[in-house]
């Protein structure tokens, strides 16, 4: 059995195939861990043909891209309910899971935001001459958006080395391609900017199209890839996934087309395992899927103070002493204070009237 | 950005006693702020003011409206050394000093590079930084806020120019989701340390879409800092800090502002970007105002001392967050506000208000960020002192 690291990884998607966490949530019709299945198996396919230097930036589909990128379990499960030890502390969600230290920006709610964040991505790296790219990912549906025609020109103008991902599943939560866009093949959309349609079904086919599209980046500026997939699930919680579709377009897809299966036969076939080693690996898999659950449900939820921490950064001004301006100290300590309202572990609006009002 | 200080006391109902009244101001005792039926106005730019004149026939003074480039009387770099400038060239001196300074810094805007800058603010910048720290970006103003913040993630220190601050209403989204919350939504890992500044106000007949006041639309975002400039030594101060900040800051200019020439110091200096400045101190009105209502304040703050009043007059600079410290001292020593701005009535600060936070995802926090029953009743308690 092959021993890359980005094989490894594979098995680990398959965990997914339970379905979505019940509630850490109230309001599931904002749910989006959205069943995240679809068996997403081809953000592990870009992995294996790009490094931890290139960055990656998504929409709200995020948690097998963050678990890619070098994500533990335990940090997703304990996001998704909210928790402590979450990738984002349990103040960012389902769809803002982020992992800096990797190069992976997110995890955005608003969708196709990320495309111009994902191109301001790549002038920085054009800018510190790294020689990496930004691989900036966003569904069918985002494909309508102004402002991704809007980055790719400036992208196409400064020559910077965008790769644009559109994950076309077919689908915009209920909202068909073909009712959505005029001309649906989204990667001949990049106009004057070239475009590739892969399998996205196919892990393997997905990393010689990523390999291609970085070398082609970094010499010639920006590209744009399709990926061919599919989503089995609905969008989210409240959504069942069968009042747009047929029942039989899923299973159909998930008979000839899933990449998993695709990834198994092919291991089968050329003898690179057994199929009860695979059995094996899956159980192990599913065993440290379970105990990352049952870890996240032991970690304790956010302290009542982080409700104020990470709003603003300790920057010029809330704790200057040296330049100009005032000292800190009780002045330093303004910028917190106008943040808090209220003393909110106890109902006590002693604090309410700010740094002047207790008389 | 509008009526502020609401909550200091019951809404001011205005009667003889709380009138400008030179022979009675002295007389009013000082009680504790919380219990103190504190009077306010405020007046809007048009000079219409909520007042009612007392018998003693004294009148409201109708603000004068046509702008006036004077000089900022108490500016505090008024030293006989240094070199005269004008507002705008203050501007570019300050981004000039931190893009020598820092290699991360640019600046990205529709022809801030070639062209100079529409108001001169980057003019000679791209000749001597070239084409990749000053960039002419298409009319394209949400792509480019977002590719600005998404280059901040990464470290750079991006200046984004809105040509007029009303074309950044197409941006809303990237400064309000990206630039606000992220810092907050990946628990702390990103920092936007970007700048987003431009020129916004009432002009000379530009327009109603190019005479807009954004302050009360930023200003509930959490996340982001607002400060706006008024002087040649504080906009070159303020652009340097908050090019040096961490998080993410909106610098508001004045179209009409931009020729006001005063003489700063050589010396490099910065100002602290959320200080308030005292422009006039005085004992028996404070007067809050920023930006170009400043100069207005100030010359009716001439006809005032003929009268005998002694207004104080404070440039409050930060939008967000307030400088609650001198502004609540000059409160507690004048009892009396007046807020004078350029911003529309509606929308502002309310003391009791929503938490200024993005909503966080955990269900515990996510309730305390809105005012609950309990915090109401304490707070009306205390008011009824």
């Amino acid at each position: 059995m092959s021993s890359s690291p980005s094989s490894a990884r594979w098995p680990s998607c398959a965990g997914w195939r339970s379905p979505p966490i019940p509630s850490t949530r109230r309001n599931s019709s904002v749910d989006s861990a959205t069943c995240t299945t679809a068996r997403k198996l081809w953000p592990i396919g870009m992995e294996a043909a790009i490094t931890k230097k290139d960055c990656i930036i998504t929409a709200y589909r995020d948690h097998c891209t963050f678990l890619g990128r070098g994500g533990t379990l335990l940090q997703v499960f304990s996001e998704l309910m909210g928790r402590k030890d979450g990738c984002s502390k349990g103040k960012g969600g389902s769809m803002h899971f982020y992992k800096k230290d990797a190069n992976f920006y997110g995890g955005h709610g608003i969708v196709g935001a990320q495309v111009p964040l994902g191109c301001g991505l790549a002038f920085a790296q054009k800018y510190s001459k790294d020689e990496t790219v930004t691989f900036a990912l966003y569904g069918d549906g985002a494909a309508n958006q102004g402002q991704l025609f809007e980055a790719l020109n400036i992208s196409a103008l400064w020559d910077l080395p965008a790769i644009l991902v559109c994950e076309n599943n077919h689908y915009g939560m209920g909202t068909a391609e073909w009712r959505a866009a005029k001309s649906p093949s989204y990667y001949k959309r990049g106009d004057y900017v070239p475009g590739l349609k892969v399998d996205g079904m196919d892990a393997l086919a997905v990393k010689q199209a990523c390999k291609f599209a970085k070398e082609h980046a970094l010499k010639n500026g920006p590209i744009i890839l399709e990926m061919d997939t599919y989503r089995y699930h609905g969008h989210s919680m409240s959504d069942p996934g069968s009042t747009y579709r047929t029942r039989d377009e899923i299973s159909g897809v998930r008979q000839e087309r899933d990449p998993i299966e695709r990834v198994r036969k092919l291991i089968l076939s050329h003898d690179l395992a057994t199929e009860k080693e695979l059995k094996d690996i899956e159980k192990e898999i599913r065993k440290e899927v379970d105990e990352a659950i049952a870890q996240a449900k032991e970690s304790p939820m956010p302290d009542p103070s982080e409700l104020f921490t990470n709003v603003y950064a300790k920057g010029y001004g809330a704790e200057k002493g040296e330049e100009g301006g005032a000292p800190g100290g009780e002045k330093g300590q303004r910028l917190q204070m106008n943040l808090c309202h209220g003393d909110i572990t106890a109902p006590d609006c002693k604090e309410w009237l700010g740094p002047w009002g207790n008389h | 950005m509008a009526a502020i200080f609401q909550g200091l006391g019951a809404a001011a109902a205005l009667s003889p006693s709380n009138c400008f009244d030179s022979n009675k101001l002295h007389l009013h005792s000082r009680r504790s702020l919380s219990g103190r039926k504190a009077s306010f106005f405020v007046v809007r730019s048009d000079g219409s003011v909520n007042f009612a004149s007392n018998s003693r026939g004294h009148k409201a003074q109708q603000l004068i409206t046509n702008a006036v480039a004077t000089k900022a009387e108490n500016s505090a770099a008024s030293t006989k050394a240094g070199h005269e400038l004008l507002l705008f060239e203050a501007l570019r001196e300050g981004l000039e000093e931190e893009m020598d300074r820092d290699p991360h810094v640019c600046v990205m805007g529709e022809d801030v590079g070639h062209y100079g800058g529409s108001y001169k603010v980057t003019r000679g910048l791209a000749t001597k930084y070239g084409d990749l720290r000053v960039l002419d970006t298409p009319i394209a103003e949400n792509s480019f806020t977002g590719m600005g913040i998404g280059a901040a993630m990464t470290g750079l220190r991006p200046i984004v120019e809105g040509m007029n601050m009303g074309f950044l209403l197409l941006a809303f989204n990237q400064i309000s989701n990206n630039c606000g919350m992220l810092h907050y939504t990946s628990g702390g890992q990103f920092t936007i340390p970007i700048v987003i500044r431009g020129p916004g106000g009432v002009g000379r007949q530009l327009g109603a879409e190019h005479s807009q006041r954004l302050e009360s639309y930023f200003q509930s975002i959490p996340g982001i800092q607002m400060v706006a400039c008024s002087t040649p030594y504080n906009a070159k101060g303020l652009m340097k800090a908050a090019i040096r900040s961490e998080n993410p800051v909106i610098l508001f200019e004045h179209v009409l502002l931009y020729n006001l020439k005063e003489r700063i110091p050589d010396e490099e200096y910065i100002c602290n970007l959320e200080e308030a400045e005292m422009v006039r101190p005085g004992e028996h009105v404070t007067i809050l105002t920023y930006s170009r209502m400043r100069y207005h304040v100030m010359q009716a703050a001439k006809t005032l001392v003929n009268k005998g009043y002694d207004p104080e007059v404070i440039d409050i600079r930060s939008l967000k967050p307030f400088d609650l410290y001198t502004i609540g001292n000059s409160i507690k020593k004048t009892h009396r506000v007046l807020i004078v701005e350029e911003c529309m009535r509606t929308g502002g600060i309310v003391c009791l208000s929503s938490q200024d936070v993005p909503t966080p995802y955990a269900g515990t926090l996510e309730e305390w960020t809105v005012v609950q029953p309990a915090q109401i009743v304490t707070a009306v308690e205390q008011l009824c002192q």
